[in-house]
């Protein structure tokens, strides 16, 4: 079984993010597998150890995504491929860039994350898909795959839909799919010595959105501070949280 | 390249593996091990699948490949969030293992190392006997031969690692009145006729690892159980101590990093006269010179590991490293409590646990008077 696993590095979700001429500042901070492709990233191991075959993962960056891209081969993927980013690419230049590498392989299924951390587009692997023509299925929650099917449990809004999908097939990851193994020592140290294949993409697609402009958020934070004995105090955080927060 | 800080890829990645496996698996538990002194069996399980116990021995017995900068880097995380796992990796690798891994025939590597580097059994070092301490050329632990066979009496103490190790590599005399020329060093299997493991120390800290006195009643080996030659013995284990040395540092350089954590996390916390208590310029004091002492005390063990990586010695450094890193730990873990306060007099914060932990360090594989004695030595004194 062929497997292909789409991956993204982003920032640590608990990276401090700072914005400085219009761009978000990620010299210091520390880059990982977005968490929904680590998700992808073991769910691809798995299938591999059950079914056989290979995973590789593939990636739209820089050359700091190597490091990720590592840290899937030290997890056990067999190969990684990094794709250079075409100059300000969007959503719709990574999808073009990923569909022009893998569309010179025969896949049987394409795994990735639901969103980014970062962006929280949620739009690559769909349009991935939709360039290679290849069905897909978002959110899953639990994936089986067998007689050249797929059967995903998909994550809708809180329900779960169950849904069978022929292969080959590009299903993404929702959180709660599987519980993301450590890269070992002995994969770290294999992994060193993998080479990463190196892409350009020959004919890439302009971008069709433009970022008109990138701010820090302002937090409004207020504090209430509550007194009281502590039967008066939980009334009263009751009543705010009702009345005021509207949460219960 | 002249002078460069940077780790290697791998030794990043190693680094960072050990960091989230503490952070995640190993942390939640620490407190409530220290509690019960519960040997975690699932952790160190779990630890050798990942690799952690082969990381400095080549791959040709099992091992991962790594180096002793890895091995030390990985030690310290662990030791940050569980100094007694961080104990129970160190005396595994660098004195369980070294001895078989660096003076051991290739039979007698490719019998006891590969399942010892995957974490599957534990290694112990036996050299501490009741009477033989600083002192170790003072063992009184005999090795008479056999015919084909080490006859073994005697006694070892505080073996740490001891009821789980697969063998025990120790130090006996096989020639009385040659002093440390005479002593030689045995791989004895456990379980073997006649060898019996004693019951746990109440120790003051280091709940959660395992030490333990053991007993030697007339135990045979067979003679190509002996490592080396006969009278290398004392060699031997003095070589194993300088490279244990670093390991031992690098458990307390994780004590102390935990301990500045914890206590920074603390004084910005806890308000005292209207601010936070890391607003007086008394705490700020107390945690620059932690902060400064952890930056030291992990560049000198980095250094020794990485002498020792490049095939050059590392005696000095070594002992160094270990003597610095292993006060400075204690004088962290110590003000960790003071800018506790009586909150860090209790066992609800784990401060407490690092100082009773971090006193080990001064201690094990040679105490702090010893590593001056060596280091004096190497002065040419
Ligand atoms: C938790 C723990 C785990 C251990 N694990 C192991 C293990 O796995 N294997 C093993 O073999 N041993 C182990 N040890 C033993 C440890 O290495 C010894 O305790 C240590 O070497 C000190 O020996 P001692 O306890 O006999 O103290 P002593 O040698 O009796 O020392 C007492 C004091 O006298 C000082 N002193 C001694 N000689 C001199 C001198 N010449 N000049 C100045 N001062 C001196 C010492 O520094 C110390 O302050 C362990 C100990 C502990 C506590």
């Amino acid at each position: 079984m062929e497997i292909l696993v789409l991956l993204k590095q982003t920032f640590d979700t608990e990276a401090k993010i700072t914005v400085k001429d219009g761009h978000v500042v990620d010299d210091d901070v520390t880059l990982v597998i977005n968490p929904y492709d680590e998700y992808a990233v073991e769910e691809a191991l798995k299938l591999r150890e059950a079914q056989g075959g290979a995973v590789t993962v593939v990636s739209v960056g820089t050359d700091r995504v190597e490091e990720a891209l590592r840290r899937a081969l030290a997890m056990g993927a067999d190969e990684a491929v990094l794709v250079e980013a075409p100059a300000g690419a969007d959503e719709l230049t990574v999808a073009h860039a990923l569909a022009e590498w893998a569309s010179a392989k025969q896949w049987d299924i394409v795994l990735a994350g639901n969103v980014s951390v970062d962006s929280g587009a949620g739009q690559v692997a769909l349009r991935f898909a939709e360039v290679l023509g290849l069905p897909h299925v978002a959110a899953a929650l639990k994936l089986e795959v067998g007689d050249g099917k797929a059967v995903v449990h998909r994550d809708a809004e809180g329900d779960t839909e169950v849904l069978e999908v022929t292969l080959p097939t590009l299903v993404t990851a929702q959180q709660g799919l599987n519980e993301p193994r450590y890269p070992s020592v002995p994969g770290i140290m294999k992994a060193k010595r993998k080479t990463i294949a190196r892409v350009t993409p020959a004919a890439p697609v302009a971008a069709a959105t433009v970022v008109q402009s990138v701010f820090q958020a302002q937090q409004n934070r207020r504090n209430t501070m509550i007194k009281g004995s502590p039967a008066e105090q939980a009334q009263q955080l009751v009543q705010l949280l009702r009345g005021e927060a509207k949460v219960v | 390249m002249g002078l460069n800080f940077d780790l290697t890829e791998e030794q990043a990645a190693i680094a960072k593996l050990a960091r989230e496996f503490a952070d995640e698996v190993v942390a939640p538990g620490a407190g409530q091990r220290d509690k019960t002194g519960e040997f975690p069996l699932e952790l160190v399980k779990q630890m050798g699948k990942l690799g952690f116990f082969g990381i400095p021995f080549s791959e040709a017995y099992g091992g991962m490949g790594g180096d002793t900068v890895s091995y030390a880097l990985a030690v310290e995380e662990i030791s940050r969030a569980d100094a007694s796992l961080g104990i129970t990796l160190a005396a595994h690798c660098s004195i369980g293992m070294g001895p078989v891994y660096y003076f051991g025939t290739e039979e007698q590597k490719q019998k006891w190392l590969p399942a010892a580097a995957r974490g599957e059994s534990l290694a112990s070092f036996g050299l501490t006997e009741p009477g033989a301490g600083s002192d170790s050329a003072g063992t009184r632990t005999t090795a008479v031969r056999a015919g084909d066979h080490y006859v073994i009496n005697g006694s070892k103490s505080f073996i740490t690692n001891a009821y789980y190790c697969r063998y025990i590599v120790c130090t006996a005399v096989t020639a009385p009145g040659k002093g440390h020329k005479g002593i030689s060093a045995l791989i004895v299997p456990n379980p073997t006729e006649g060898f019996s493991i004693g019951p746990a120390y109440e120790k003051m800290g280091l709940h959660a690892s395992d030490t333990r006195p053991l007993y030697f009643d007339n135990v045979h080996v067979p003679a190509e159980n002996l490592l080396g030659s006969e009278g290398e013995g004392f060699r031997q284990f003095m070589v194993t101590l300088d490279g244990g040395r670093i390991s031992i540092g690098a458990m307390a350089v994780g004590i102390a990093q935990a301990a500045l954590d914890a206590a920074l996390k603390y004084a910005k916390e806890r308000v005292q006269f209207g601010q936070s208590i890391s607003k007086f310029q008394a705490i700020q004091f107390k945690l620059a010179d932690m902060a400064m002492e952890v930056e030291m005390a992990r560049m000198m063990v980095l250094k020794a590991a990485w002498l020792k990586d490049q095939g050059r010695p590392f005696t000095r450094e070594g002992a160094m490293a270990k003597l610095f890193a292993s006060e400075a730990a204690t004088r962290a873990a110590n003000q960790a409590i003071q800018i506790h306060g009586g909150s860090g007099y209790m066992e609800d914060f784990p401060v407490s646990r690092f100082w009773r932990d971090a006193k080990l360090t001064e201690i094990g594989e040679g105490t702090s008077e010893i590593q001056r004695i060596v280091i004096a030595k190497q002065l040419g004194c």
